[in-house]
């Protein structure tokens, strides 16, 4: 008997990608830090740490802290910088044939649509942009939980670049899918959730903050419940593709992703966990597929019933 | 496609023998391609690879204490959760070894090296001794190890049989060698003996007197800093530690520009 292989390949408008599998920016480096754990080129798409116009040192140490089935970070988006991304970054992440999205920020809207601008030249799949950094000029307010800036920073990055725009949104509102309407609205030819959960963490003997910037972002599986249902509420609002992202570390979270109305996922801590899962869990999706007789990843896609 | 070396690896590691003696734990797990390419100061990061429940989350690290014969060496206290579970663990169990991490120590070419350990910094010290010795025979070493007490040092009996090692001891309590810090033997030993490389590795009070007693003394000095970590490869930017010029060049991170650096190059 024949046995064929099932079909794993998902789009994101024209963006045809090998497999829905993806790694989150800030958790998988370059690429080139995980080499040696994980065939690059297997991967649906990288996603870079993120890229703002001028470099960033980041926030002082502790940086993390290890919490129940999950991580605070507050890294601060260290990054070198958009200029020095394109010269020392770039051309190693042109040696991998798998798709390589650039995570960008920026603390006005300026910066997002120069980022966008600076990014037109190089063959990278799609640009994903952070917009759970505050908005300098209007008080501090994080670009994503302010659906009128989500609309705006959108718009302005679509119509700067030629690339697919993955907006990737923020948890920390009221109401996500509004965000995602935004976005669509805007202009997005995707959207990716969740960004982390503000949280923090206190030292009882020492009554104070764990983290240096005291408040951090959650992560890994202690997110996954509150990541899968945002997933969920905007699948339903939006009709570009949805990336979910939060707290994946096995194919049992994949598919319930996709069922949950995700095209494609992210793994981010998971990554720094165990180095090679991104690649064990492509493998693990086709094995998952194969035993349960599913043709195609697509079927997936949405498959949740009533 | 040209062949790529792997420099790090993952593997799955069966423990080849563990023993605990009050809070101090030496585990042997059979490591072979994480041998093959490990050097001194380097480290693991290791979790039990039955446990799948996410709780505790991180790996936890581990500097190289021995490596023979494919079989690699961890020595650790008991401090927490992740040591504790560490601690349960058996012969013929399997632990998820990813290494060897990191940048380890650079082995000088003086003639005459002082190695000097806290705690559990002691660690890497047994694998760098030996380095040394094997690069040239004729080096002398001399190993200046502080603990709280005698018994944290037994812990390390092993490094101070090494033939090669001049051992001298402090402990806080005075229950072996000198009664009170190991910065006084250094002081105490480069006076009676003369110039030589130094490397450090322990708590950071120490660590910082041993750099600061370098620098006046401008004798080359390594240190090997410990931060929380949570990937050990260089990705999530967690363990950050000031450079000498935070504003200048801002943070370095312990896994991947470490965790053994110059003096010269950290904040002091
Ligand atoms: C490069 C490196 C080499 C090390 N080598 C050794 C060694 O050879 N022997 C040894 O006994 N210990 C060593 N340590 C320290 C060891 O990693 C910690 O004692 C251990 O992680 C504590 O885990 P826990 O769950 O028992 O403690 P908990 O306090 O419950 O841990 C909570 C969190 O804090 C982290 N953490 C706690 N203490 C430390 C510490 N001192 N350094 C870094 N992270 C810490 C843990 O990894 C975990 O993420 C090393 C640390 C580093 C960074
Ligand atoms: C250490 C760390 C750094 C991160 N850095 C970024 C970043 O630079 N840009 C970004 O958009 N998201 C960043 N994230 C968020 C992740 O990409 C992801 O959205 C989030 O962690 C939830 O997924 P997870 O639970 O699988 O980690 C970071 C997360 C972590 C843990
Ligand atoms: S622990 Fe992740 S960068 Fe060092």
């Amino acid at each position: 008997m024949v046995v064929n292989k099932p079909d794993l390949t998902v789009a994101i408008g024209d963006w045809q990608l090998a497999n829905p599998i993806m790694t989150a920016s800030g958790t998988f480096g370059y690429g080139a830090e995980f080499a040696d754990f994980v065939n690059l080129n297997r991967l649906g798409a990288i996603v870079v740490k993120g890229v703002s116009v001028k470099p960033r040192i980041g926030n002082p140490p502790p940086r993390i802290v290890e919490t129940a089935c999950g991580m605070l970070n507050a890294i601060g988006l260290e990054n070198p910088g958009i200029d020095k991304f394109l010269t020392e970054k770039m051309p190693q992440l042109q040696n991998f044939t798998c798709g390589v999205v650039v995570n960008i920020l920026g603390d006005s809207l300026e910066e997002y649509c120069t980022l966008a601008e600076r990014l037109k030249e190089t063959a990278i799949a799609a640009i994903e942009v952070n917009i759970s950094c505050p908005n300098v000029k209007k008080g501090g307010v994080a670009f994503g939980t302010d659906a009128r800036m989500v609309y705006e920073v959108t718009r302005c990055v679509r119509e700067r670049s030629n690339k697919p725009i993955i907006m990737k949104l923020s948890p920390n509102v009221t109401d996500i899918a509004a965000m995602a309407a935004a976005a669509e609205e805007g202009g997005a030819s995707a959207v990716s959730l969740i960004n982390t959960l503000l949280g923090m963490a206190i030292d009882i003997r020492t009554r104070r903050p764990k983290l240096a910037n005291k408040v951090g972002g959650l992560s890994g599986p202690a997110i996954k419940p509150i990541a899968l249902r945002m997933v969920w509420q905007v699948a339903q609002r939006v009709k570009v593709p949805v990336i979910g992202i939060g707290g994946i570390s096995t194919v049992e979270d994949v598919v319930e992703f996709l069922l949950a109305g995700a095209t494609a996922i992210q793994i981010g801590t998971a990554n720094l966990i165990n180095p090679g899962v991104a690649e064990e869990l492509v493998d693990g999706l086709e094995n998952y597929l194969l035993e349960n007789k599913i043709a195609a990843v697509k079927e997936l896609i949405n498959g949740l019933l009533a | 496609m040209t062949m790529h070396a792997k420099a790090k690896h993952q593997l799955q590691g069966e423990i080849r023998e563990i023993s605990c003696r009050d809070e101090y734990c030496r585990m042997t797990i059979a490591a072979p391609a994480i041998c093959h390419v490990a050097a001194a100061g380097q480290f693991v990061m290791v979790k039990p690879a039955a446990d799948k429940s996410n709780d505790p989350l991180f790996r936890r690290p581990f500097s190289l204490h021995q490596v023979v014969d494919g079989l690699l060496t961890i020595i650790f206290k008991i401090v927490g959760r992740g040591t504790r579970n560490l601690a349960k663990m058996q012969a013929g169990e399997v632990l998820d070894v990813v290494g060897p991490l990191g940048k380890g120590f650079q082995l000088s070419s003086e003639p005459r090296h002082y190695l000097v350990g806290g705690g559990m910094g002691i660690a890497p010290l047994h694998l760098l001794a030996e380095s040394i010795n094997r690069q040239n025979p004729q080096s002398e070493i001399i190993a200046l190890l502080g603990a709280r007490t005698a018994r944290e040092l037994d812990a390390f009996a092993d490094l101070q049989d090494l033939r090669f090692l001049r051992v001298e001891l402090a402990t806080d309590d005075g229950t072996a060698g000198h009664h009170g810090l190991v910065i006084d033997l250094l002081e105490r030993a480069v006076a009676a003996g003369g110039r030589g490389a130094v490397y450090s590795c322990g708590p950071w009070p120490m660590m910082k007197a041993v750099a600061l007693y370098c620098r006046a003394k401008q004798l080359p000095c390594q240190v090997s800093l410990e931060t929380v970590m949570a990937c050990g490869v260089g990705a999530c930017l967690g363990c950050a530690v000031s450079g000498a010029d935070v504003a200048g060049d801002g943070y370095l991170h312990v896994c991947k520009d470490g965790p053994v650096f110059e003096a010269g190059k950290i904040w002091l």
